[in-house]
């Protein structure tokens, strides 16, 4: 399951990369949208995947969830969320006032 | 006691709220900004005589017991870079009501910059990794909010790239970080360190570091990853400008310090030997793009890429000397950037351009910004007696036990060019007939001379007062060469 849950983690990290590289603004944020589901699904899988465990220690049960990469990705997840609604913002922002969503085309002119 | 490690992020944070519901009147913001800026700066002064006296303060949040909670460890390194942080805030503090941010101060201008203090301070004293990256997350945050103020045509586009590139880093970190927990188990520093002394830093071990490194120094702007920053400096307010070159950077460098004083210590051969040379490109990359420009703003956010190079020299090196060099060359450079960047806003306002070869003959008109200039190129450049010379006599004379010619080389020819670089400012906009200009209005600078004397003034007794302050930057490194007090401290053996 490990296994498996770290190659989609890597086709995300791929297509993530991709979508960075293009020079459409809205393709751009998408890249970043889906970096960010790779890395955390990365370190959901760094604590183990173990299915029907509770995450709680208990003095004698030896079989349960790490509960740390879950309160990591919880972190993770509520920053990525907030950081992309302000891309958005910016990127629609700049697309509106530079009349441009090409990154070609923002490149700027030297001494501004 | 120990919750004095947590105050500094404390204060920034209250006076950020409180500052959030006084914002449509400017000057309860700007009176209260002083305030609490003041008050911040005296705090962490006590922080820093307390540690020096007494030693690591650590804060274990919630009292959870230090591998399994958060702990803040306020060591003697974190206490002087917190103090440093809030020298600047004051200076920052003094000089926004004059610097010309207009209605922008309005858009919710002082909030931010205290956040910004909150995320800085933060990532300086945390002990945890991954609440380091939460840190970063703050400060670039408000970093997001600041350099967009506005909302310039020109801000926008370039505020666009400086928050993709930090998104990306970002999500390296956390990559890395989670790497690190899949390795050691464990995201406490102190722990880390004693799990990978105890794995002897193997293979994957040593990658996981070079990851974390890189991420580091896109925040830092090494080479070869410094494009973002130049441009994105440029385009906010000088005050703003004074902060990012002052303190994100130095945040980045600041980590490496630490990860790779702490713990990737096992290795020097993989992880530090290539830094040298990372030092080295970044100081000559740096001066080539200071030197390939005449916009005075351009040259100094160029001149922020060969200091951090001096900066990881001394970590690359990895002796005492250099350590206490590199961590001495740090404070200086915080001091000085944000001078630099504080000056140069004055210097373009008064021209009414930030473009070199339409400025020159301002001495007439404005004498005492031409030979504050003068005093800064020579701090930055490391003429003795100011400060930027006792750091890089050590960096260089530790270099030189390491036996690291070449780099010594590089590193005097880059502090000529840098001095070149500054000069180049102090020729063009001030030598030259009264008259260069045509006829100009002297305007006045009242308000935003002052912070400026008062960071240059530090730089010099930095320099002259060296007896005082070295021995501080000696026992730091002493402290940095040896990770098991580190260790210890926090785990308690």
């Amino acid at each position: 399951m490990e296994i498996i849950i770290l190659i989609l983690s890597g086709i995300l990290f791929a297509t993530a990369i991709y979508n960075l590289l293009q020079k459409q603004l809205l393709r751009i944020v998408i890249g970043t949208a889906l970096l960010s589901h790779g890395a955390h699904l990365f370190i959901l899988t760094m604590g183990k995947l173990k299915t029907g465990q509770p995450p709680i220690l208990t003095d004698g049960v030896s079989d349960y969830t790490d509960p740390l990469p879950q309160a990591l990705i919880l972190t993770s997840i509520v920053i990525s969320f907030g950081v992309t609604s302000l891309l958005l913002v910016l990127a629609y922002r700049t697309t509106q006032e530079n009349k441009t969503d090409n990154m070609e085309q923002l490149r700027g002119k030297a001494n501004e | 006691m120990s919750n004095l490690a947590v105050l500094p992020i404390i204060l920034p944070l209250v006076a950020a709220i409180v500052l959030i519901f006084f914002n449509s009147k400017v000057n309860v913001s700007r009176t209260l900004t002083k305030v609490f800026s003041l008050i911040g700066l005296g705090l962490s002064g006590y922080i820093v005589w307390e540690v020096l006296k007494n030693g690591t303060i650590i804060l274990e949040t919630g009292d959870w017991v230090a591998p399994y909670g958060i702990v803040l460890v306020m060591d003697s390194l974190a206490a002087v870079l917190v103090m440093t942080t809030n020298v600047i805030a004051v200076a920052c503090a003094f000089y926004a009501p004059s610097a010309g941010l207009g209605e922008k101060e309005n858009y919710y201008f002082y909030p931010f910059f205290f956040f910004l203090i909150t995320g800085v301070s933060g990532a300086f004293i945390t002990g945890d990794l991954f609440n380091l990256f939460v840190f970063f997350e703050v400060l670039l945050m408000a970093s997001y909010a600041l350099i967009v103020l506005g909302g310039d045509k020109v801000q926008l586009r370039e505020s666009l790239k400086y928050l993709l590139i930090n998104l990306f880093s970002s999500m390296l970190f956390v990559t890395a970080v989670a790497f690190v927990y899949g390795a050691v188990g464990t995201v406490n520093m102190a722990q880390i360190a004693q799990r990978v002394q105890e794995a002897d830093q193997q293979g994957i071990l040593t990658t996981v570091g070079i990851l974390l490194f890189f991420v580091f120094a896109t925040k830092a702007a090494l080479f070869p990853l410094y494009y973002w920053l130049p441009k994105s400096y440029v385009v906010p307010n000088p005050v703003i400008s004074a902060l990012f070159g002052a303190l994100l950077t130095k945040v980045g460098i600041y980590s490496i310090f630490r990860v790779f004083t702490l713990i990737f210590v096992h290795r020097v051969d993989l992880t530090h030997e290539v830094f040298i040379w990372f030092a080295g490109l970044s100081m000559v990359f740096g001066i080539i793009g200071a030197l390939s420009t005449s916009n005075i703003k351009l040259i100094i956010a160029y001149n922020i890429i060969p200091a951090i190079g001096f900066i990881l020299l001394g970590i690359g090196v990895m002796n005492e000397t250099a350590i206490s060099g590199s961590v001495y060359y740090l404070v200086h450079d915080m001091i000085i950037k944000s001078a630099l960047f504080l000056l140069v806003g004055v210097i373009a306002y008064v021209a009414g351009t930030s473009d070199l070869k339409k400025m020159g003959g301002l001495i007439h008109t404005y004498p005492l910004l031409g030979w504050l200039l003068f005093i800064a190129a020579f701090v930055l450049a490391g003429i003795p007696p100011f400060s930027g010379f006792i750091g890089k006599l050590l960096l260089l004379q530790g270099a030189f036990e390491g036996e690291h010619i070449i780099i010594i080389l590089i590193g005097l020819l880059t502090s000529l060019l840098i001095l070149y670089s500054v000069a180049k400012i102090f020729i063009h906009a001030f030598w030259g007939d009264k008259d260069a200009m045509g006829p100009i209005e002297k305007k006045s600078t009242k308000g935003m001379v002052a912070p400026i004397v008062f960071l240059l003034a530090l730089s010099v007794i930095m320099g002259v007062g060296a007896e005082y302050f070295y021995p501080i930057a000696d026992s730091i490194a002493a402290y940095l060469m040896d990770p098991q007090i580190y260790i210890d401290s926090v785990l308690k053996e």
